[in-house]
């Protein structure tokens, strides 16, 4: 198999990636999959420590190319925690901080996370309904189109039609926010 | 202050309750890791606003009961003498770490502890919650319902694409960690257990031996839990554990009826060796109590061994710890019997 990146070299790393509730198989060659910041806990019974000191992995090539780059001036407005305090401790001062490094952080979660970026989880009652049917209509998406695959378009219609009823939910409290 | 339960006893009063598929699975414990929305994190080290944390948990919570979890009670790290700091580490009801934390670090623990919830360790909170056995669906299911009580009165830090927002980019999402620590011994006779830790590591989970580092497990012990927090519902990440969990039982279960019958009267007569070294030596390396316990609860669970709780197993590894047993010595050893007389 060949490597979905650079569709030249054989693909050695394969994950599987599941984003709001859908199943990507990866396949890389070892160079794409350093590239694009996945990370291979196989093999590894990896400690916390390690898996903090392998999160930068550029470290070096980072400081060599561009010593003065913005991000490392940056800090968080909150706690002050920088930048590069965060990359040597590897851990947030606050929970400002994950807006303060926003820009940095996908390749890092996706690392320590086998490739996921976003969270699928528990919402706090407080955040509200909205979310919760955002949620809930991602999954219906994602199921919507396994049974399209699947050919079991009866199914698929009654799904369609959940979905349309959700959106116009979601549509409706919109309005009423604004 | 009842503060002195948690250090006299040896076993928490979860231990001595019957959990399922407990001849392999000890317990299963859920860990959800959670932060003061408007407070910097205890990695800041911002010693004021976490005080202000502790009191906050104090006037809120100190003396609560919810649903199961009676009469939780606030036990201070700067109140506790260091032998007993270390007893609370060896019931794994607070985390070495914590036990630093002498100026703002403290624990919310229930009567029965079952539930402890770390305060200020490298979170806010760390909600905790231990099962007899292999019950992790019940265990995230009781936790869900702690988080939802203290959500009630506290903001917790979440943001709609990272989730629960922790120190450690590693905790974030769900702020979960879900674990079982289970006894193998015929899985690590059979030498099988070599194999199976790379294989379980590659489904994205992390094996560890459970008393010392790195080293070989002690008493057969492993501890098995997810690595990724982020990206994956709490259901999901505790159902992908259970069903290698579960097959790590079939093999443990199937490597138990081989030793059987190939082993016969050499596995009898190990079992029952190390049930004569318990039960005579008059002292013992924590090594060989740990191993000799090992062969006991095996022997226990073949049903070779008829008159010994099951619980030994439990009591005796949390007994044979050093914190413990110096505690223990101090106050209780003209009640040990023969079968206790553990030395360090
Ligand atoms: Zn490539
Ligand atoms: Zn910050």
């Amino acid at each position: 198999m060949k490597c979905q990146r650079c569709q030249e070299n054989e693909a050695t790393v394969h994950y599987t990636q599941v984003l709001n509730g859908q199943k990507t198989e990866i396949h890389l060659c070892e160079q794409c999959a350093e590239q694009e910041g996945y990370m291979d806990f196989s093999n590894d019974n990896m400690s916390i420590h390690q898996l903090l000191t392998s999160m930068f992995p550029f470290d070096q090539n980072v400081n060599q190319q561009q010593s003065v780059s913005p991000k490392h001036q940056l800090a968080c407005d909150r706690c002050g925690t920088t930048y590069q305090q965060f990359r040597k401790r590897g851990k947030f001062g606050c929970s400002n901080c994950y807006h303060a490094f926003e820009a940095y952080l996908n390749p890092i979660f996706r690392r320590v996370h086998s490739g996921n970026t976003k969270h699928v989880g528990k919402i706090p009652k407080r955040v509200g309904g909205n979310l919760h049917k955002q949620r809930e209509l991602e999954q219906l998406q994602a199921k919507l189109q396994q049974l399209i695959n699947d050919e079991a378009f009866e199914d698929a219609a009654q799904v369609r039609d959940q979905i349309r009823k959700l959106k116009e939910e979601l549509q409706e409290n919109q309005d009423g926010d604004a | 202050m009842s503060l002195q339960n948690f250090i006299n006893d040896a076993i928490s009063p979860w231990m001595n309750t019957e959990g399922l598929d407990n001849d392999i699975v000890l317990s299963s414990r859920i860990r959800l890791a959670r932060n003061f929305e408007q407070v910097s994190f205890p990695t800041s080290g911002d010693q004021e606003a976490l005080s202000k944390v502790l009191e906050y948990m104090q006037q809120e919570f100190d003396q609560q009961s919810y649903k199961d979890f009676k009469q939780l009670q606030l036990v201070k790290m700067k109140d506790l003498k260091p032998v007993e700091k270390r007893v609370l580490v060896e019931k794994h009801l607070i985390s070495p770490s914590l036990a630093e934390k002498d100026e703002t670090g403290a624990a919310l623990i229930s009567k029965s502890e079952q539930a402890s919830i770390m305060i200020n360790e490298e979170d806010h909170l760390r909600i905790q919650l231990y099962y007899p056995g292999f019950e992790l669906s019940e265990a995230l299911n009781k936790a869900q319902e702690l988080d939802d009580w203290f959500e009630e009165k506290i903001r917790f830090a979440f943001d709609e694409n990272r989730g629960y927002l922790t120190s450690c980019p590693t905790n974030a999402g769900t702020g979960l960690r879900a674990s079982v620590m289970m006894h193998l011994p015929a899985l690590a006779m059979t030498n099988q257990i070599n194999n199976l830790i790379p294989e379980i590591n590659k489904l994205g989970l992390v094996v560890r031996g459970i008393y010392g580092e790195g080293s070989e497990a002690q008493g057969q012990l492993y501890q098995i839990s997810n690595q990724m927090t982020l990206g994956k519902s709490e259901e999901d990440i505790v159902e992908d554990l259970k069903s290698v969990v579960k097959q790590v039982i079939e093999n443990e279960r199937r490597a138990r009826e081989w030793i059987m019958e190939q082993l016969g009267i050499q596995l009898e007569d190990r079992i029952f060796r190390s049930y004569g070294i318990l039960a005579n030596s008059r002292i013992i390396q924590s090594k060989e109590a740990a191993k000799c316990l090992s062969d006991v609860r095996l022997g226990i669970d073949l049903g070779l061994i008829k008159d010994v709780s099951k619980t030994i197993l439990n009591e005796l590894m949390v007994l044979t710890q050093p914190a413990f047993l110096q505690q223990y010595a101090n106050k209780h050893y003209h009640q040990m019997s023969a079968m206790y007389s553990v030395l360090i």
